[in-house]
């Protein structure tokens, strides 16, 4: 058996691979639901009618899609250019700390506060991400290490904040920093639901990133760097410059994900605001083939999985763990079918 | 602050660093075993999951404990195997690859458990391996507590250091594994099958990076719970850069991130008016020094995450 | 007589490509054959076959005799064939023991019996005279010792058949013609050998019968003797080989000067006290073994690694500490040595690559945005006017062939008109219709007035396209010598250094 590389891609074929990605790993996964003594078919339709069933089911699975919309991107934009950035989960959380913070005593009015603060997320997540990145340019450090391990650091640094400075003397039992100010909630999408108008910055992002991907210098390069790094420092791209201002992309999606999910959603931060934003950014990066538009519709997958499986598990019994072992199946099933877009198998 | 020199001289934190180190020992060594032979295991914290499920879940079925370790290794091995398929003979991305086996790995040993396990107000246990006391060995003052009243799994851990220092330098076996991660190339060329290889090793390493996990849950606690891996997947893999690629120097790495995690631990209630989370930060934080420090002049082996295809150059 | 080796009928498809087409060879014992062709002919693809690196479609290889199971190295070990690899499969990280041991054990066995190996080792190198340091770091080795590694390896693995691949590509002349005598000694111990080669002097000088490949056929058996480097010439071609000629011209000003140039890397000096003029409408040709400061002469004149010490002036200007676009900028064309690694980016389209290195410049970006008409509609214009088959500007630029390829990064240097071209082995890997045509675009813009710093490890054609040669040796150059002066004595002892009556090099 030998892989032979093609010459085209059929369009086909690169919208089916993902496709073909959800329903091997929904297949695979419902064997374990059938293990369970549960009908696989009966288990999937509960997690439909979970996430779509009822207007307020689909104003929840897309506002679970809006973060990781903004981490999909982050993760995309990186490993565009080979940077592995795992550090999603960490730059979530900076950036709803500096937003929890910051906003909780702001003195102006909503519509420059509001800005601000998502300024200073993406601020917070860029600087956090620029680290490990200049460990990579300055001394070869692998940022695959240093990113996990920082969102271990982060984690505890959270915890740290919300037990002390940043305490919320009003929260009953579980910890929470103090809220952002009400000035700066973001207002509804839907009324009389969570969906918030920070899906429409999402969207917004994703058109911006594909913009600069395809159409921008900065794109070009980073997708030359991506893809040769001799080649393109041959042709006089700096590879330190276009690291390093990827980081810096990166890092700022993700942290916006953590401040608009803070101004949006929360409006404080507790250490258990993110179920793994983070990493299902990766899961979703990957099942867009690292495309901005592929990242709306993969982050909508996810939330789904994830939404939904709360509604199956209440109604099954089943153990709502396998929405992540769904979400991690893709992943894989994703890599598998990519493979088959880019090769022909031939004996 | 004398307090904290005092600790020092306190026999029970050596022997927590042994105990403390056993986990990493057989993550490192796991995690060098797949990168001698050229591939890049990312999957680590996830097998240490599985590991740690599966063995604490065999016993708690019946079996005896070794059988539970070795139920975990077959597991690894398992999820090696996969990691082994997607990345060598398919030749995709090591670094996607590992992660997802990461988030798979660890998803199905959450499901799986709450399916199997019924979980009340607290997680049911299990007995777990006591110390052996070594006869004799283990009367004499200091190193008796400390080296050789050790629970059964960390002797295996050394064990294991010294059979991969010496499988790796002195038999036909090591040399084609390290020849493998050095250039595929040149052993295929001299006649043997480096895709066979890759894979054998990936699933040994994955094996003993398993029964690292299994290790927490049978012998340094005796319940499971998520998150108990707690980034020591990631730790193994910075600790392998650190120790350049040698088991010799991984066990010393292995046993100084073990000292600072198990005295970290001390010093929490020693010291007084300090967060508790910036102790606990310490470890990870030191990981990302070590690998600073060591990375210059790491003697990466050369073909580690190239993909071999057969007759491309 | 049963002949050493038989391949009859080989057949090899790579997808629409046939690499070999129903290929019949035969080796006697004793004898050395030489595997004629130029690049793309099919003869490393047809060894690859016989060593097992690849299987066969089509047709059978009998060794002594019997016959040998396709795609499968060790048999083709155990049957007594070994190959000696153009790109070495060594492992630099290990020593010499280590790599020639690998595979000769059971993996099951406990222990590695490396003394004894030592003892088979030396040996062996005492009786072949290759002399070797058993623990010595294959990466601390020149080239010429790690060949003689690559050798080792095979007769220490008892091979009868030797296939050594283009084997004098890294090897200055003294160090070919001393290999050569050594494959001729082990032909008195019984071994035959059959080496793959495109240069025809080696092959007339060396083997006894010649085989010539073209287009993946066998087109013709000679015996060595009763042929001729013209015969053999036109046989591996099809027709009469047609290079463009330098028609001789004024030469212009001085444009590309460099003074006492030193370039460091780690400590160690690639480049040492270089100096070197290019004129306006000349091409300077540097000639010497791979790995004596080549690398480093192309990274300075690509603007990738600044001189240490001493200046690099383009048109007057002090291009010293330039990078690649700035270098561009001031007038200067670069071809890399390796087009895969270093002048495409193969997943990109053709337009993004015509336009890489000039993605910042007005022509082809406007405030941080990438023009793309105006780079589609200049790649059109490259793939007009220097005849690049098989492409739209849209195509995938790794889908195109290495000539075409050649021809793309050679085309948006040229249309750029330079005042300096750096042609870094321009040729390397291509057939004879893509050489003519990239010599022929170098000849244009030299008689356009362009200066052409040529650097080549074909002699042949560092000599049909230069006004003057100068050598490199261990990153020193030699004084310049006109084309006319150079003949291949001259040359040869240029390239080992022997540079005034006074050096006696090794």
């Amino acid at each position: 058996m030998r892989l032979e590389r093609r010459t085209n891609v059929p369009l086909h074929l690169v919208v089916l691979a993902p496709l073909t990605a959800v329903f091997a790993a929904l297949f695979l996964a419902a064997g374990l639901i059938a293990a369970a003594g549960v009908n696989p078919l009966a288990a999937y339709a509960e997690m439909l009618t979970g996430a779509f069933g009822s207007r307020l089911s689909i104003t929840e699975m897309l506002t679970r899609a809006t973060p990781l919309i903004f981490t999909g991107l982050a993760a995309a934009v990186a490993f565009r250019a080979r940077l592995w950035n795992i550090g999603g989960e960490g730059q979530f959380f900076v950036g709803a700390l500096v937003t929890a913070g910051l906003g909780h005593s702001l003195g102006v009015p909503g519509w420059i506060g509001i800005p601000l603060l998502m300024l200073a997320g993406m601020v917070a997540g860029a600087l956090l991400l620029a680290g490990p990145a200049f460990l990579r340019l300055r001394f070869g450090v692998d940022e695959v290490v240093t990113t996990l391990l920082l969102n271990f650091i982060v984690i505890l640094f959270v915890g740290l904040m919300i037990e002390g400075p940043m305490r919320d003397p009003l929260a009953f039992g579980w910890p929470s920093s103090v809220p952002v100010d009400g000035e700066f909630r973001l207002p509804e999408l839907i009324p009389r639901s969570r969906l918030h108008i920070g899906l429409l910055f999402a969207i917004a992002a994703a058109a911006a990133v594909w913009m600069v991907l395809a159409r921008t210098v900065f794109g070009a390069e980073t997708r030359a760097a991506g893809m040769n790094a001799s080649a393109a420092a041959f042709a006089g791209i700096s590879l330190p410059r276009t690291i390093m201002g990827v980081a810096l992309l990166s890092g700022a999606l993700a942290g916006l994900a953590g401040s608009i999910e803070v101004m949006g959603v929360t409006a404080g931060v507790t250490t258990t605001m993110s179920p793994g934003f983070g990493y299902a950014g990766i899961v979703v990066a990957m099942l867009a083939a690292l495309h901005p538009a592929g990242v709306v519709a993969a982050a909508v997958f996810v939330a789904t999985v994830f939404v939904g499986a709360d509604a199956m598990s209440r109604a099954t019994g089943i153990p709502s763990f396998i929405a992540d072992v769904i979400v991690a199946l893709s992943l894989l099933t994703m890599l598998v079918a990519l493979l088959l877009t880019t090769y022909r198998v031939r004996r | 602050m004398s307090d904290a020199i005092d600790l020092l001289l306190n026999t029970s934190l050596w022997a927590a660093v042994l105990r403390i180190a056993t986990p990493l020992i057989f993550g490192v060594l796991g995690a060098l075993l797949c990168e001698r032979s050229g591939v890049l295991n990312l999957g680590i914290e996830g097998i240490m999951t599985m590991g740690a499920m599966s063995g604490w879940l065999a016993v708690y079925m019946g079996a005896p404990l070794l059988v539970g370790l070795l139920v975990a290794a077959i597991c690894g091995a398992l999820m090696g195997l996969l990691h082994a398929t997607l990345t060598v003979p398919l030749g995709l991305s090591q670094h996607v690859s590992g992660l997802g086996i990461t988030l798979f790995a660890s998803a199905l040993a959450y499901y799986l458990y709450r399916l199997l396990v019924e979980v009340g107000d607290l997680p049911p246990t299990i007995e777990a391996f006591e110390p052996l006391n070594v006869p004799l060995l283990s009367d004499i003052p200091i190193l008796g507590p400390v080296l050789f009243s050790q629970a059964l799994p960390t002797y295996l851990a050394l064990f294991a250091v010294a059979v991969m220092a010496y499988v790796l330098a002195r038999t036909p076996l090591g040399l084609a594994i390290r020849m493998t991660g050095e250039n595929p190339h040149a052993v295929e060329a001299q006649g043997l099958n480096p895709i066979r290889i890759r894979i054998g090793a990936v699933a040994a390493g994955s094996a003993l990076m398993a029964v690292g996990g299994a290790f927490l849950t049978t012998s340094a606690f005796n319940s499971f719970f998520p998150g108990m891996v707690q980034g020591r997947g990631w730790i193994s893999i910075a600790l392998v850069v650190f120790a350049g690629w040698r088991p010799g120097k991984a066990l010393i790495g292995a046993l100084l991130f073990a000292f600072f995690d198990a005295y970290q631990l001390r010093l929490q209630t020693a010291i007084e008016g300090v967060p508790y989370q910036l102790f606990l930060m310490a470890p990870y934080v030191l990981s990302i020094v070590a690998l600073v420090l060591v990375a210059r002049r790491a003697e990466v082996p050369a073909a580690l995450m190239t993909p071999y295809r057969r007759g491309e150059r | 007589m049963t002949h050493a080796l038989e391949l009859n009928g080989i057949t090899k498809r790579f997808g629409t490509l046939t690499a070999n087409d129903d290929v019949t060879l035969t080796l006697d014992q004793g004898e050395i054959l030489a595997l004629l062709g130029e690049n793309g002919a099919g003869k490393t693809t047809l060894m690859n076959i016989l060593f097992g690196h690849y299987a066969a479609d089509e047709g059978a290889v009998r060794v002594f005799g019997a016959e040998l199971p396709s795609g499968n190295p060790r048999a083709a070990i155990e049957a007594g064939v070994g190959m000696v690899h153009q790109h070495f499969t060594l492992a630099g990280n290990l020593t010499v023991l280590d790599n020639v041991m690998l595979g000769s054990e059971p993996l099951t066995r406990v222990r590695s019996a490396r003394s004894d190996a030592q003892d088979k080792l030396m040996q062996i190198a005492d009786k072949f005279g290759l002399p070797v340091m058993p623990e010595a770091r294959v990466s601390t080795l020149s080239v010429g010792e790690r060949q003689r590694v690559e050798i080792l390896k095979a007769l220490y693995r008892d091979a009868r058949i030797l296939i050594l691949d283009e084997p004098t590509a890294v090897l200055a002349r003294p160090e070919a013609i001393r290999l050569f005598e050594t494959l001729r000694d082990m032909t008195k111990e019984g071994l035959s050998l059959i080496f793959i080669s495109h240069k025809l002097h080696e092959v007339m000088a060396a083997s006894d019968r010649v085989a010539v490949l073209r287009g993946g056929k066998m087109v013709a058996e000679r015996t060595t003797s009763e042929s001729s480097a013209s015969e053999l010439a036109e046989l591996m071609v099809g027709r009469k080989v047609e290079r463009p000629v330098r028609q001789d011209h004024k030469i212009g000003a001085p444009v590309l000067v460099a003074n006492k140039i030193r370039v460091e890397d780690t400590d160690k000096a690639r480049l040492d006290d270089v100096s070197f003029t290019v004129h306006a409408g000349e091409i300077l040709g540097i000639v010497g073994v791979s790995g004596n400061g080549q690398a480093a002469l192309g990274a300075l004149l690509s603007g990738l690694m600044p001189p240490t010490a001493g200046e690099l002036t383009l048109a007057g200007q002090d291009v010293s500490d330039l990078g690649p676009r700035e270098v561009i900028r001031a007038g200067a064309g670069r071809v890399p040595e390796d087009r895969h690694a270093e002048g495409v980016v193969g997943e990109l389209s053709l337009w993004e690559n015509a336009v890489l290195e000039r993605l910042r410049t007005p022509e082809f970006s406007r405030r941080g945005f990438v023009r793309q008409s105006a780079a589609r509609a200049y790649s059109a214009k490259l793939i007009e006017r220097f005849d690049i088959r098989g492409a739209t500007p849209d195509t995938r630029i790794g889908l195109l062939s290495g000539g075409n390829m050649q021809k793309l990064i050679l085309g948006r240097v040229l249309a750029n008109n330079p005042r300096f071209v750096l042609a870094n082995q321009p040729t390397r890997g291509l057939d004879e219709g893509a050489i003519a045509a990239v010599h022929a675009e170098l000849l244009t813009a030299r008689a356009d007035g362009a200066a052409i710093l040529l650097i080549s490890e074909e002699l042949e054609e560092a000599v049909a396209l230069s006004d003057r040669i100068q050598a490199i040796v261990k990153g020193r150059l030699s004084e310049p010598i006109s084309a006319d002066e150079a003949d291949p004595q001259r040359l040869g002892l240029m390239m080992a250094g022997v540079w005034t009556e006074d050096d006696d090099a090794a």
